[in-house]
């Protein structure tokens, strides 16, 4: 086996910088180390016209109808923030009511959480067993309050994509603020602000092969005009939206990194979705008990979300140290909960526990797709026979009429 | 977190994997935790004549330092009396292991593993003497 170790299949958490982008990048340390926001010299002219060339760019590749609609930010916790407290704050004269749901990354609940302090009401909607939002369910939650809908593109654990232009077809109609946090989707599945009648979509630079610290928050500015009150005081940068010296070398190599994905993002979704497959049915053509969680069908490409019954998920982790992913289980955060987004697909806590989550990236390899997956079989295994719960499952003790010493 | 290499040593090569014969006179089992909690510890213990632990074996459902904290029980209760056994303090456990404070309860699992086992032990033995 030639694969190198370890391997990176946690691409949902982040993912390397693309050499190609690196190199669009590294100018913009030393020579062209400009401030964008210096309009009396040379080196501000080419930091400027560098970051309207990746402002260009990533319009593009969302289908913005403008450069000016995409405003820079340090990531897109800082947009979801934006997003949220800034149109409340600006909208709050015609209603206090947000909707959203339950599955949303928390830089969209705590928000969420945050308003709510300030007088907003929010509307957590549900979702069915496979994570999706129904939009049934958004055109009844709106009522005459209702300013703002915030449905992610995609959700980063189980990768299940939202009914995204639905949703978008019923705020339009109703005339309410539409905002996306489409970070785990951007350059991987179909996403257009126009088509999708989106009005506020949060990216960010790191989740598709760009460096950290860097995202935007797109502002839809016609059709209709959307406002937000700024979150960040200061010299009125990014048309007062967010001030702060612009990152221009991390806002280049966002702009590369959108063009990489123009280019050639739905090859690589297609590959992605071929390892994805061979990872899965390697594994569950092998290993009983495994189950998916999340949609088959409405899905990210390279995301496998996976549960091992009676496997403990950082069990598990430990025994294959060498490949990088992650766990729903409670273990691997520091509450005891397990994991919030599989509790609310329904799926128990026996298995939330259990959950594995493979992330495939554009590095990663069909040889090391095939060793992981050697890898997971033979450590289920391992792992079951160390497991009083397989023990107890395999004489046909039905584990839920056991009488559990909670602790 | 990074674990400690007491605890990937223990996790990777678990020592007393295994299970006794829970219908044995000499054996008693303590079952300990809850799946839905994403731990679950079996500790078995086969008592010899002399109230000596002659062999331990365990099964655990759970993260890499419950593995390690249940394998460390084994290990340590073989070879003593009951009474001995008994006076294991999670405390022991987490010193040994080096666990940060958010695995701590591992080791009170294996601590109430250890009691239960050596609990349900005494009850099979009071109740042979008073069968006779």
């Amino acid at each position: 086996m030639s694969v190198k170790l370890p391997i990176f299949m946690d691409n949902h958490s982040t993912t390397p910088v693309d050499p190609r982008v690196l190199a669009d990048m590294l100018p913009y340390f030393t020579e062209k180390f400009g401030n964008a926001a210096s309009r009396s010299h040379s080196f501000g002219w080419a930091a400027e016209e560098a970051v309207d060339y990746a402002r260009e760019r990533i319009a593009h590749l969302i289908g913005a109808q403008s450069e000016k609609e995409i405003v820079f930010t340090s990531g897109a916790t800082e947009s979801d923030n934006l997003a949220l407290k800034g149109a409340f704050e600006f909208y709050k004269d015609k209603g206090n009511h947000i909707i959203t749901c339950v599955t949303e990354h928390k830089a969209i609940l705590d928000t969420c959480k945050r308003l709510e302090k300030d007088g907003a009401e929010v509307t957590y909607l549900p979702v069915d067993k496979t994570g999706r939002v129904d939009p049934d369910d958004v055109r009844k939650a709106i009522g005459p309050k209702t300013i703002l809908v915030s449905i992610m593109l995609a959700n980063n654990e189980i990768g299940t994509v939202h009914p995204i232009e639905e949703i978008g077809k019923i705020t339009r109609e109703r005339g309410i603020v539409f905002h996306s946090d489409a970070v785990q989707g951007i350059g991987k599945i179909d996403f257009d602000v126009q088509k999708m009648n989106i009005d506020l979509a949060s990216i960010t630079a790191h989740k598709m092969y760009g460096p950290k610290g860097v995202g935007a928050l797109y502002v839809r500015r016609s059709k209709p005009r959307v406002r937000l009150i700024a979150q960040m005081d200061g010299g009125g940068h990014e048309r007062g939206n967010r001030s702060g010296t612009l990152n221009v070398p991390g806002i280049v190599g966002f702009g590369k990194a959108a063009a990489i994905m123009i280019e050639e993002g739905k090859a690589e979704s297609a590959r992605m979705v071929a390892l994805r497959e061979r990872l899965r049915q390697r594994i569950q053509d092998r290993v009983e008990e495994t189950y998916i969680n999340g949609s088959i069908e409405h899905r990210l490409p390279g995301n496998l979300n996976l549960s091992f019954n009676f496997v403990e998920g950082e069990g598990m982790m430990m025994a294959i140290k060498d490949v990088a992913v992650s766990s729903g289980s409670a273990c691997t955060s520091s509450s005891l909960e397990p994991s919030y987004v599989l509790r609310a697909l329904g799926v128990g806590d026996e298995l939330a526990h259990s959950s594995i989550r493979f992330g495939l990236g554009r590095f990663n390899t069909e040889e090391e797709v095939d060793y992981v997956a050697d890898l997971v079989t033979s450590k289920v295994k391992a792992l079951r026979d160390m497991s009083p719960l397989w023990e107890m499952h395999k004489e046909g003790i039905d584990l839920k009429t056991v009488q559990w010493s909670a602790h | 977190m990074a674990y400690s290499e007491k605890v990937i040593e223990h996790a990777e090569h678990p020592r007393n994997v295994g299970t006794l014969d829970k219908d044995d006179p000499n054996v008693g089992t303590g079952l300990v935790g809850a799946p839905a909690c994403g731990d679950v510890m079996r500790l078995q213990i086969r008592v010899n004549d002399q109230g000596v632990i002659e062999d331990a074996k365990f099964k655990t459902f759970g993260c890499g330092s419950a593995i390690a904290s249940s394998s460390l029980a084994t290990e340590w209760i073989k070879g003593k009396s009951v009474d001995e056994a008994e006076k294991i303090k999670n405390v022991d456990i987490v010193q040994e292991l080096n666990l940060p404070p958010v695995k701590i309860h591992c080791s009170v699992l294996a601590e109430d593993a250890i009691k239960s086992a050596i609990a349900d032990f005494r009850k099979k033995k009071e109740a042979r003497a008073a069968a006779k």
